[in-house]
């Protein structure tokens, strides 16, 4: 197979795996424990996420200036700051840090 | 027309531009990687999902074969199933947009909706982030293909800062009370530990596994009080 073929045989896996989330009965869905593993499973995700985004480099975990982003976010945060301030916030943050020499 | 600029929206813009932008990154590091200017397109605008088109131009760039970089782009696409089960259970769309919802199915786009209370916020979340993450990304992928590195690293303008922040603006609003905070600690935790042991795009998974463990767990035990 041709490179091209690998990557249109990947983008197709890749959008039947997005679809077939989407399969699953809407009854199973409804059941009241269902709603409550979807509000837990939310927390955990978005946690897994931040987390992700701050410290993995790859398979690797790195300590740099995302940490500061993420601190600097949580300020503005705590200040009640509109959502599109506390990205700039985390933007600037890891910025400043690399200007500064920081990884 | 109806408030366009709602919480959702804002949210969804916002990370838009700061996800978006890296589109540069993988564009320039595609076309070093081998592939062509149309490959490279491609995989931006019919994958969409960053971690595994990463994952794919990785493989093609260590030396690797067609299939391996099949493989490990899959791999890291699992967590979109999860997301697509996530997003029913919220947001119950219509069967006639499925197929549309489905390629929007990303990271940004799910955290972006989830985050939300309500149902309309939720679904204008969904779409904002899932349009704007995809019109951008697919944008700078084309000038980073064509331009290589000489725009430089996005890094250096602080945008993996502006992801962090905005992921941690999803989830501050979820920190409560007592339980959701463990739920995000342990969620947290997970993937510190799990992020060296597993590919990328896997610990989210991890975290999700055990996130469901916590919740059988409670779910059992409230059972057993009231039974």
């Amino acid at each position: 197979m041709t490179l091209t073929m690998w990557v249109v045989l990947s983008a197709v896996t890749a959008y039947a795996i997005k679809v077939s989330g989407y399969l699953l009965p809407q009854s199973v869905l409804d059941r009241p424990p269902v709603h409550e593993l979807a509000g837990t499973l939310t927390v955990g995700l978005l946690a897994s996420l931040t987390t992700m985004n701050t410290v993995a480099s790859g398979q690797a975990l790195a300590l740099d200036s995302r940490l500061l982003a993420l601190a600097a976010g949580a300020i503005a945060l705590k200040l009640r700051s509109p959502y599109i301030v506390v990205v700039i916030a985390g933007a600037a943050a890891s910025a400043i840090g690399r200007r500064l020499g920081l990884p | 027309m109806r408030e366009r600029l709602t919480p959702a929206v804002r949210m969804g813009l916002s990370i838009s531009a700061a996800v978006g932008v890296y589109g540069v990154s993988f564009g320039a590091l595609s076309v070093a990687a081998g592939l062509s200017v149309w490959q490279t397109v491609a995989l931006s605008a019919l994958m969409f999902t960053g971690g595994s088109q990463f994952a794919f131009i990785g493989v093609i760039g260590g030396g690797g074969t067609g299939a391996a970089a099949w493989a490990a782009a899959t791999l890291l696409g699992i967590r979109n199933g999860v997301y697509g089960m996530q997003l029913k259970a919220l947001i119950r769309p219509p069967a006639r947009l499925i197929p549309e919802m489905a390629q929007l199915t990303i990271d940004e786009s799910t955290a972006t909706a989830v985050a939300q209370d309500e149902h309309d916020e939720r679904v204008r979340g969904f779409w904002t982030t899932g349009i704007g993450v995809w019109l951008l990304w697919n944008t700078f992928t084309l000038v980073g293909a064509l331009a290589g590195n000489a725009i430089g690293d996005p890094k250096l303008w602080g945008l993996d800062g502006a992801a962090v922040a905005a992921f941690l603006g999803l989830l501050w609003p979820r920190l409560t009370g007592r339980d959701p905070i463990a739920v995000a600690v342990a969620g947290a935790v997970v993937t510190i530990v799990a992020v060296p042991l597993v590919p990328p795009g896997i610990p989210v998974m991890v975290a999700a596994a055990v996130t469901a463990g916590i919740w059988a767990w409670r779910h059992h035990r409230r059972r057993g009080v009231t039974a």
